[in-house]
């Protein structure tokens, strides 16, 4: 095989893939108000709200964590810097803009992509090994709409919820830094966060996160269904969720973040 | 004449070149109880993953009840499936959730029904097959005998017309394998199901069968009543009915391969 053989091999494989990709969530949204509390099956709103449970109550506290910590960083990373041109104030501003826009989202989505895209993986891939997903076909019941979209809906509910945690405990840890090195009241930096966040940056960290939901529960589930073989296959397709998750949701993120760059600068 | 509710015409399947099921053809009646035996590697599972649209063939028409199931679009499908049952190899329990919500999920899903007759019929499925008190256990409590009729259970939960089973006696001892076979000659009987079983286990095949069918390298060798069956000449009907073993290591290929690997001269000529 030649180079240009094995190129076109590769690009071939990435557009099959991103299509199967995009008919999966288009089947989503399509069975997605099967899943709601009004307009959906009895039990099915159930199955969303345990997903709910466990991307986001038990993702929390490791989020709260990691947000803490990288709040603190940039702070103190920024504030050493800002420090020698006597602007330490801008600290404050560096932090709440920086984890509004940028990593409260990206920081969320790739704590997410690790716990709760290669649990999908996992899950899928082990009912697809035991025929569980074949048994849901013969009875005449949709994998997708069962299995796939109560992850898709809890997944569009909590990752929004936990970008919003994750700004909120990083802006915080900022606050920490700044009243040790300038003494600054908590009430003074809260006000002073308020003035320097702008609603559309909120608005598009929200987008953001919505995006890398999609991409998540769509690649650790297609990661699943793929699997062929045994114990060893389920194994490799939750590795494999993660790091194609991750690859996409970064690329998805340098992708949106230049869109929303134009558009602002427009 | 019984209706035909599985008909099987000119089925072939290929994986990546390799004819797995060769110009199959076969036809089950109502109220019938067809076994379909075979080696293993015969194409027995494959058929039935077939028959029960799990997968497209390269040619031939498998129709359920007529309608051809390759060809319907996806709500037709669906309806076939809701008057079928299967109950699979490795029993495809939801590992997620118990005995009962297992038999539950299909009347739960594909009907209008109340929960409280839901939670009767759940009852009754399971008392059919003698799992009327384990219904709060999960599938990872059960032994592999309760898992297969737990696996009946759900399938049956319902009341399909059409019951397909996957060697349900495969790792089973014989007590409880003969306990499935009078499981499935009771629901032929009590609910008049046309029952599909694809088993290699010979006892229970000539116990529950009222016409078996043998699949011998992806081609159906022989179709026939259990007597004519037992009294076939065919050679590989009787090596299959004699536990005759295939003479693998007499084999020229293998012991060309044998030569080869100890570095003889001549090997494969």
């Amino acid at each position: 095989m030649n180079v240009l053989e094995a190129v076109g091999n590769s690009v071939i494989q990435a557009l099959a893939y991103v299509g199967a990709l995009t008919m999966q969530f288009l089947s989503e949204l399509r069975a997605s108000p099967r899943v709601l509390p009004l307009t959906g099956r009895r039990g099915r709103w159930k199955t969303a709200i345990r997903q709910m449970a466990a991307i986001g109550v038990d993702g929390l506290p490791i989020i709260a964590i990691m947000s803490v910590c990288a709040g603190f960083i940039l702070a103190m990373q920024m504030g050493s810097e800002l420090r020698r041109f006597g602007a330490l104030q801008y600290v404050m501003d560096v932090v709440s803009v920086g984890f509004t826009r940028e990593v409260g989202p990206l920081l969320t989505a790739l704590i997410i992509c690790g716990r709760s895209g290669s649990a999908f993986s996992a899950e899928i891939g082990t009912m697809v090994v035991t025929s569980e997903i074949d048994a849901m076909k013969t009875m005449a019941m949709d994998p997708i709409e069962l299995v796939f979209t109560p992850k898709y809906v809890a997944a569009m509910i909590t990752l929004p919820c936990l970008t919003i945690m994750s700004s909120t405990f990083g802006i915080l840890a900022g606050g920490v830094f700044m009243y040790i090195t300038t003494k600054i009241r908590f009430a003074m930096y809260l006000r002073y966060i308020f003035n320097s966040i702008d609603l559309r940056d909120v608005w598009t960290g929200l987008l953001k996160s919505l995006i890398f939901a999609t991409i998540i529960v769509n690649v650790g589930c297609m990661e699943g269904l793929r699997v062929r073989g045994g114990a060893d296959a389920v194994g490799r397709s939750a590795t494999s969720g993660v790091v194609r998750s991750t690859y996409l949701v970064i690329l998805a993120d340098a992708f949106f973040t230049a869109i929303f760059y134009l558009v602002h600068k427009g | 004449m019984a209706e035909v509710m599985i008909s099987v015409d000119g089925l072939t399947v290929e994986y990546e070149g390799k004819r797995v099921l060769n110009d199959v053809s076969l036809d089950i009646s109502r109220g019938e109880v067809m076994v379909l035996l075979g080696g293993s590697g015969s194409g027995k599972t494959t058929m039935l993953r077939h028959i029960v649209g799990l997968e497209k063939p390269t040619s031939g028409t498998v129709r359920v009840r007529g309608a051809d199931i390759n060809r319907c679009s996806a709500e037709e499908l669906m309806a076939i499936r809701r008057t079928m049952g299967v109950a699979f190899q490795e029993c495809a329990l939801f590992n997620s959730m118990s005995v009962e919500e297992n038999v539950e999920l299909p009347l739960h899903e594909l009907t209008n029904l109340a929960d409280p007759v839901i939670e009767i019929m759940t009852y009754m499925k399971l008392a059919a097959v003698g799992l009327g008190d384990s219904g709060k256990l999960m599938p990872q409590e059960l032994s592999g005998g309760m898992k297969k009729r737990a696996a009946v259970a759900r399938a049956t939960a319902l009341d399909p017309e059409i019951l397909v089973f996957d060697e349900p006696s495969a790792g089973l001892d014989p007590i409880v394998a003969a306990g499935l076979d009078e499981l499935i000659l009771f629901l032929k009987k009590a609910f008049q199901m046309t029952i599909l079983v694809v088993s290699h286990e010979l006892a229970s095949a000539f116990r529950i069968a009222d016409r078996l069918a043998m699949l011998d390298h992806g081609s159906l060798i022989a179709v026939d009543s259990k007597d004519a069956f037992r009294a076939s000449t065919q050679p590989r009907i009787r090596q299959f009915l004699d536990r005759v073993p295939d003479p693998i290591a007499e084999s020229t290929a293998v012991q060309a391969h044998i030569r080869e690997l100890a570095g003889l001269a001549g090997a494969r000529t």
